[in-house]
């Protein structure tokens, strides 16, 4: 009973809090300086039509190192843990013949549109994460069609580095290449502005991240479905 | 007025959230409480970053560079806090299955060793 009130008291609290913020909220007219600077220079300085991309992938590029970081320790710690604690070689239910099927005739085309929507990221909505994610769910389908095949942990490793490496190493170049230091997308030509091959790095940070975001989350899945002792590619 | 109801959809999503959170013994619950109360602070975010009248920040042409849009850099934030709000949840579940593992339940009044 005590613990109830205790409860209600903190959702009252915080309900409180929030009322305030919401009765002092007007939505504002005009962007703040940064913001400002992102959505009126942003497009001509860094050549991609897409702002939060070149906000993500370039003005604020070492937040996104720092969050896919995040993400791989993340996934590996789940790796780790679940590892550890497995449940010995259990057969599971199939799929039905109905999610196979399907599972064989959707699988490359989530793939497809993963990659469709990473390497687009700087001109529409999506990018890296966005596209890793699908990519991610692409890997859940198959997962779930045929739990007992054995899951490809080296190859997704290997993945993994070789776009996190990639990552850093174009990061890096932009540091010594360009005037604007670590991850400036200018080092490579920007291109007509509004087509797939513009905006200077930016396509290829984003087909990167997304490479990781998705080999990682692709891991963690085939983490929680568990058996993946016995690796193989 | 979009906003508007967008930071009252929010902020009922944490509430919402932060009551699940609280008043459930099931450890998934909970998790699910945490998610919702996670998607409730991406909604308020979002809201203080929108504009009157404004469309998303996707420039099309270059010409249209003079027209209203909306705040990009909550939205850089979302993204960010999406991603990292997932790779928690993992974790969270992570240890859901290992403490389901060890005990053969998901009800946290269960685990003694937790309480003080």
């Amino acid at each position: 009973m005590v613990k109830k009130g205790f409860i209600l008291l903190m959702i009252v609290a915080l309900g409180f809090m929030l009322w305030d913020f919401v009765g002092n909220y007007s939505s504002k007219t005009e962007l703040a300086d940064v913001s400002s600077h992102y959505v009126e220079q942003g497009p001509e300085e860094l050549g991609a039509a897409n702002v939060v991309t070149s906000v993500v992938v370039t003005y604020r590029g070492l937040d996104t190192l720092g969050e896919v970081t995040i993400l791989f320790a993340a996934a590996a710690v789940v790796g780790l843990l679940l590892h550890l604690n497995r449940n010995e070689n259990e057969q599971r239910r199939e799929g039905s013949e109905l999610l196979k099927t399907g599972t064989a005739l959707l699988f490359p085309l989530i793939l497809l549109f993963g990659v469709y929507v990473f390497i687009n990221g700087h001109l529409t909505p999506g990018g890296g994460f966005q596209g890793g994610a699908i990519i991610a769910s692409a890997v859940v389908l198959s997962v779930l069609s045929d739990p007992n095949k054995k899951a490809g942990h080296t190859a997704l490793t290997v993945i993994e580095s070789l776009s996190g490496l990639t990552y850093v190493l174009l990061g890096a170049a932009g540091a010594i290449l360009a005037v604007n230091g670590f991850l400036d997308n200018r080092i490579l030509p920007l291109g007509e502005y509004g087509s797939l091959l513009s905006a200077g790095l930016i396509p290829a940070i984003y087909s990167v991240v997304g490479l990781k975001v998705g080999s990682e989350l692709s891991s963690v899945v085939i983490s929680f479905k568990g058996d993946s002792k016995e690796e193989e590619v | 007025m979009i906003g508007t109801m967008a930071i009252i959809t929010g902020s009922l999503l944490i509430l919402i959230g932060l009551w699940g959170l609280l008043s459930n013994k099931d450890i998934i619950r909970m998790i699910v409480g945490f998610s919702l109360f996670d998607v409730g602070i991406h909604i308020v975010m979002l809201s203080i970053g929108y504009i009157n009248g404004g469309t998303a920040p996707i420039v099309e042409k270059l010409s249209d560079l003079g027209k209203t849009y909306v705040d990009p850099v909550p939205q850089a934030l979302v993204l960010t806090a999406i991603v990292i709000g997932l790779g928690i949840t993992a974790f969270m579940l992570t240890y859901a299955v290992n403490m389901y593992l060890k005990k053969g339940t998901l009800d946290i009044d269960k685990f003694e060793e937790l309480k003080w």
